[in-house]
């Protein structure tokens, strides 16, 4: 049982999600989440409301299928198969993160427990970080046409120019709010 | 009941995603700091072998289950749209720690706070969904 609860090497990890992409082309599909936040609003009534939701939403259900699945793979990992260690990130950025008064990893939690609970959306900062940011997410991938499993990892794979762009993207995003944004929004 | 595979693909990413810490916000900030290659490692690997495997499968006319050639359709080039999305996306994936697969983990996990950034990330694509004629792509 204890070789269950280790955590992957990266590389292992690496050639997982391939694994999980082969498996989503071999049935007729493409290895993308962020459409199901389209999927979701169409089905939610958004097909009334623009044009873009206006489509058969059910060619996405395979999609519902997979991302139900994702939420019950992340309850079966986290409850039987959590490693007892804490994620070994590297020192440099346990000392950054204590800068910005957030402790290391401790015990199995893969997220920071001081910021992952409700009371943190009575906080401005709570509210920036997962209201705004959850909002730039959607909004960013459905306009960026992908998110890491369409662009960075199949559209990559497929040699796709407009996901290499869409990384690029990410990347500006990603280092304007670790090294500026999110030091603002600790001090507030 | 055909898509009932996909739930069990979904349980395997599900897993991977949380065994792999790719859904760990802790990753993602040393990801953005430049201080492991844990994972640019993963990422790599899976875009290495994955050009691999999409170019062996493409030169062999590779079938799907239902006897179809698997299609490996294009991106549309809307370049503007993957830069000024894709950096949006980017200033939410490092705030949150988290991209939408991930979200969708997390939540499995039993981080109920993940449902409002789920919400909100649906209340994002709503948006989108009303500007997006008038964004330029």
């Amino acid at each position: 049982m204890e070789i269950l609860k280790q955590p992957w090497h990266w590389g292992f990890s690496g050639i997982m999600i391939v694994f999980v992409m082969f498996l989503l082309i071999y049935f007729g599909k493409r290895f993308g989440v962020s459409s199901s936040f389209k999927a979701i609003c169409s089905m939610v009534g958004g097909k009334k409301t623009c044009s873009y939701f206006d489509y058969d939403w059910k060619s996405h259900s395979w999609l519902l299928m997979f991302v139900l699945g994702s939420i019950i793979g992340g309850y079966i990992a986290a409850n039987f198969m959590a490693s007892p260690d804490p994620v070994a990130i590297s020192a440099g950025t346990i000392q950054d993160l204590a800068e910005l008064g957030i402790s290391a990893p401790t015990g199995s939690a893969l997220v920071p427990p001081e910021l992952f609970n409700f009371d943190i959306l009575t906080t401005l900062p709570g509210i920036l970080m997962f209201i705004i940011g959850g909002f730039f997410i959607g909004f960013g991938t459905r306009y960026a046409g992908g998110c890491t499993s369409g662009h960075a990892i199949s559209g990559l794979s497929n040699l796709q120019l407009p996901s290499f762009l869409a990384v690029i993207g990410f990347f500006i995003g990603g280092l304007i709010s670790t090294h500026f944004l999110l030091p603002l929004i600790m001090t507030l | 009941m055909k898509n009932i595979r996909f739930l069990a693909v979904g349980i395997l990413f599900g897993i991977v995603m949380s065994k792999s810490e790719a859904i760990s916000w802790y990753r993602i900030q040393e990801m953005f700091r430049f201080q492991n290659i844990h994972m640019y490692g993963i990422i790599g690997v899976a875009v290495i072998a994955g050009a691999i495997l999409f170019h062996f499968m493409k030169k062999n006319n590779a079938k799907t289950v239902d006897g179809e050639i698997a299609d490996f359709k294009e991106k549309p080039k809307t370049y503007t749209a993957s830069i000024i999305g894709g950096t949006i996306f980017g200033l939410g994936w490092a705030l949150t720690g988290a991209c939408p697969g991930p979200l969708y983990v997390l939540l499995g996990q039993g981080y109920w706070i993940i449902l409002v950034v789920i919400l909100s990330a649906l209340l994002g694509t709503f948006c989108y969904g009303l500007l997006r004629e008038r964004l330029p792509h």
